[in-house]
């Protein structure tokens, strides 16, 4: 964001000018994601209330320990859940670095990185998808939960319950984030931005990807970690 | 890049009738499709949301007078009722079913549709941009959207009255498990499902409308426009706009969880749960409060964003007619700014008797009732505005006094309300309904009336006639209180709200006569208000025409654009500000509007 109309009009709040030198679409997209805040942490406080006021709950090490082509019987907790995260963090690294080229119009650099923002992304959701695939298996879903409490007692389904409802819909926020980012591409590729003169739409579309990171960092606390 | 880039994007639009005031002739080549269907102005916008707000507010106020006629007639029969509501009312007589579906689909239809879309929709898209100096809302598009996310909204809420097994019945706070379990009542199938996808298109309408108006607030506003000096209509809508975006994504989770416990199997909000007919339900660990909490967490600021725009154009109004700078700007805008902060601090109150915590109880009662401070400064503020003014009795100011009195009358008895040791005897009675009737829905009401008499002109370039408009006024606020007024008397007496038939409760048989006085008086007032539908409808064509910019001798801007202002509001520039929009009756002066240059020999206020 250039700084000039800083310098040329010191009164930031007097109007004729946006007091955050921001255009409205950024800040749209701020006001979306503090709303979209609101809608998660209504989800995850849900979540807590229920699971405090429930005698007993599964325990993730035991219920989060498998892995794709692994033998039978092998014990690998979280490691899996453990990947799917880094690749989410690595595709949100990539995201800075196609805001950064943007801003310096790099086409080249946009287009590269953007690719891989949404490799990750796309990963991201393969790896979602055999979780769920795998828990389905053995008998996990919605209204239905195989899995004992940590006690070995039964346990209430409104594990599974939260557990598909919450990790769910960050996965559609993530696949509305891959489309998203699939659209800026073809934009990038069809040289709309250079026409435009900046990739302004890039860094809302990278802040966007970034809260879907954020949000993805306390829904794996919340589930795989406590 | 920075704002200058997407105000010129903007300015454009208006280079296009530079060249005379009849700008619609000139302007770009509308067809009647993207002038009056999918417009992309605002004015425009908002009054799509007005005139379907309108529409709601008829339909939500028949079914009060039919479930009126029911608490005020429980033995009588009247056979046309057969014949418009058929197996609703067999015999001339409403079902219980179809007695709480008009409760539920009236309490709905006219917080959310009426007061909230048709309230802050029609005037945050109007004055928005003409009050602060910009050529539309920063996103028309968006704009637009939200308009038809409502109308959408609005088709399925309709097509819910017209299924089968009726509308949803279980009351507009829609608490599982009658919202969660179809077997629970006939107006819990697929009733409740149409109800359900209608919220959830309102949430997005309101998202969409409410991010615009945000962003035009913070970033378009004209040169010299600073924050305070903006008319407090705008610091008011803003504030609106921030509690919905901030507090609609939670009632949307709540509604997320509710989807999935009616479908797939889940228990979110169940638990022990026995349906006669259906046996012991296999539901375990939900928790019935979880919803209200969710719920209320939006319910509570919800009746500011009810609110909140009636208070800033009553203000407005105010000041006007007053002749006089509003008392107390800047306490104003701190009074606005801490009700929006506490309306997210204070949403157990409603749920005193849920058996939450009493210490908690204690804690949210405090905060309740710290609410009372802003609301009395502001109380305060509009009653010095007037002190010694020189009025102007139009109707927009009468409706925006009679905003205050209602205020004060509802503000009062919520203080009662608001200490949980009363509220075990008074939750769920008459005095509740009494109490949010008198200051949300009346003084809401009289909120929009006042802004419609008074911005009429800007909007349709016509007067509204004002006979009607003070028969109109006399008869809604003096009907107003003689309806919710009793009502009080009966909830201290400790009649019960939502309950079909009182004649058959040894208790409550002593307000058979007061019953039905209050239905008589609400038939009256309903039927009142087709003095102003008459004049809304028939002023917009026929109406006496203006031909001063400033009807009002306003100081605000939208009195500077031309009398039928096209898309983009003003004509060449858009005006400079230099003064707050209050300087009425300044140095000897009546007013001063915003755009004129700070004389050198002038007083500072
Ligand atoms: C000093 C200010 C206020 C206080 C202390 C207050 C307090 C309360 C309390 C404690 C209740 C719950 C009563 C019960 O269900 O037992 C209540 C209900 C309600 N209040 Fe207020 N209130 C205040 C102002 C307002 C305002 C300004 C509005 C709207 C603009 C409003 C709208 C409502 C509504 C809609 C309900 C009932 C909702 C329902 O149960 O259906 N209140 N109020
Ligand atoms: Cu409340």
């Amino acid at each position: 964001m250039s700084t000039t109309t800083t310098a040329t009009t010191p009164k930031l709040w007097s109007g004729g000018k946006s007091p955050f030198n921001v255009e409205y679409g950024k800040l749209m997209m701020w006001y979306f994601l503090m709303s979209d805040a609101f809608t998660f942490g209504a989800f995850l406080i849900s979540y807590g209330t229920i699971r405090f006021s429930t005698n007993g709950w599964p325990d993730p090490n035991v219920v989060f320990k498998s892995f794709p082509f692994a033998p039978e019987g092998m014990n690998a907790p979280l490691v899996f859940v453990s990947i799917m995260t880094f690749i989410l963090i690595i595709s949100s690294v990539t995201m800075v670095l196609a805001v950064k080229a943007g801003q310096n119009m790099d086409k080249k650099a946009v287009t590269t990185n953007l690719i891989w923002t949404i490799i990750g992304g796309i990963a991201f959701l393969s790896c979602q998808a055999w979780e769920w695939n795998h828990l389905h298996h053995e008998g996990a879903w919605w209204g239905m939960n195989p899995f004992l409490n940590a006690d070995g007692s039964a346990s209430s389904t409104n594990f599974t319950n939260y557990f598909f409802t919450i990790t769910g819909f960050h996965g559609f926020h993530v696949f509305s984030g891959v489309i998203i980012n699939i659209v800026m591409l073809i934009m990038t590729l069809m040289d709309k931005f250079e026409q435009r003169g900046h990739y302004l739409m890039i860094e809302k579309a990278g802040l966007y990807w970034h809260f879907v990171d954020l949000v993805w960092v306390f829904v794996f606390t919340c589930f795989y970690l406590i | 890049m920075s704002n200058e880039a997407v105000l010129h994007a903007h300015s454009d639009v208006a280079t296009h009738d530079a060249h005379g005031d009849h700008s619609h002739e000139h302007h770009h080549h509308e067809t009647f499709i993207t002038k009056y269907v999918f417009s992309q102005d605002h004015k425009m916008i908002a009054k799509q949301f007005l005139i379907t707000g309108m529409v709601w507010a008829v339909l939500g106020g028949l079914m009060s007078v039919l479930f009126r006629l029911q608490l005020g007639y429980p033995d009588a029969t009247f056979p046309w009722l057969e014949s418009i509501l058929g197996k609703w009312a067999k015999g001339g007589h409403i079902t219980p079913e179809a007695y709480y579906a008009l409760v539920t689909t009236h309490g709905t239809v006219l917080v959310f549709f009426v007061l909230t879309a048709g309230l802050s929709g029609t005037f945050a898209n109007f004055l928005i941009p003409l009050q602060i100096g910009a050529r539309d809302m920063a996103s028309p598009f968006m704009n637009m959207l939200s308009y038809w996310f409502f109308f959408a909204a609005s088709i399925v809420m309709l097509s819910s009255m017209f299924v089968e097994t009726g509308p949803f019945s279980g009351g507009w706070t829609a608490y599982p498990p009658l919202s969660a379990l179809g077997d629970a009542s006939p107006g819990s199938k697929t009733g409740m499902d149409l109800w359900i996808v209608s919220m959830a298109l309102f949430v997005v309408s309101s998202l969409l409308g409410g991010l615009n108006y945000i962003a035009t607030v913070l970033n378009m506003r004209t040169k010299g426009m600073s924050m305070t000096r903006l008319p407090l209509t705008i610091w008011a809508l803003f504030f609106t706009a921030v509690l919905g975006v901030l507090s609609f994504p939670v009632l949307l989770s709540g509604f997320i969880l509710l989807i999935f416990d009616r479908n797939f199997g889940t228990s979110f909000y169940l638990s022990d749960i026995f349906v006669n007919g259906v046996g012991a339900l296999p539901n375990e660990g939900g928790s019935a409060i979880l919803f209200q909490h969710l719920f209320w967490f939006l319910g509570h600021p919800e009746v500011y964003i009810i609110l909140l725009p009636a208070m800033g154009m009553v203000s407005e109004i105010l000041s006007v007619n007053s002749r006089k700078p509003i008392f107390g700007y800047m306490a104003m805008v701190g009074s606005l700014f801490a009700i929006a902060i506490l309306a997210f601090l204070v949403w157990a109150h409603h749920m005193f008797v849920t058996g939450l915590n009493p210490f908690l109880g204690s804690v949210f009662v405090l905060l309740t009732l710290l609410i009372a401070v802003p609301s009395a400064i502001k109380v305060f503020n509009w009653l010095t505005t007037l002190w010694r003014g020189n009025i102007r009795f139009t109707p927009g100011m009468l409706f925006a006094i009679g905003f205050v009195s209602l205020f004060i009358s509802g503000g009062l008895t919520g203080i009662w309300l608001g200490n949980s040791a009363l509220d075990i005897h008074l939750h769920d009675s008459y005095f509740v309904v009494a109490h949010f009737h008198i200051v949300m829905g009346v003084a809401s009401m009289f909120g929009m009336f006042a802004g419609i008499y008074h911005w009429f002109p800007k909007m349709y370039g016509r007067y509204m006639n004002n006979t009607l408009a003070y028969m109109h006024f006399w008869i809604t606020i003096a009907g107003a209180y003689l309806i919710f007024w009793p009502m009080h008397y009966q909830g201290l007496a400790g009649m019960p709200r939502r309950y079909y038939d009182f004649s058959i409760w040894e208790s409550f048989k002593q307000f058979q006569d007061l019953n039905r006085f209050i239905s008589l008086v609400a038939m009256i007032v309903f039927a009142a208000q087709f003095f102003f539908l008459f004049n809304f409808f028939y002023s917009i064509f026929k109406g006496r025409k203006l031909t001063n910019l400033n009807p009002w001798e306003a100081n605000t801007l939208e009195w500077t654009t031309p009398i039928h202002p096209g898309h983009g509001n003003w004509v060449g520039e858009i005006p400079e500000v230099h003064r707050w929009a209050y300087d009425y009756g300044k140095d000897g002066k009546d007013f001063i509007q915003q755009t004129t240059p700070v004389g050198a020999d002038e007083s500072h206020h």
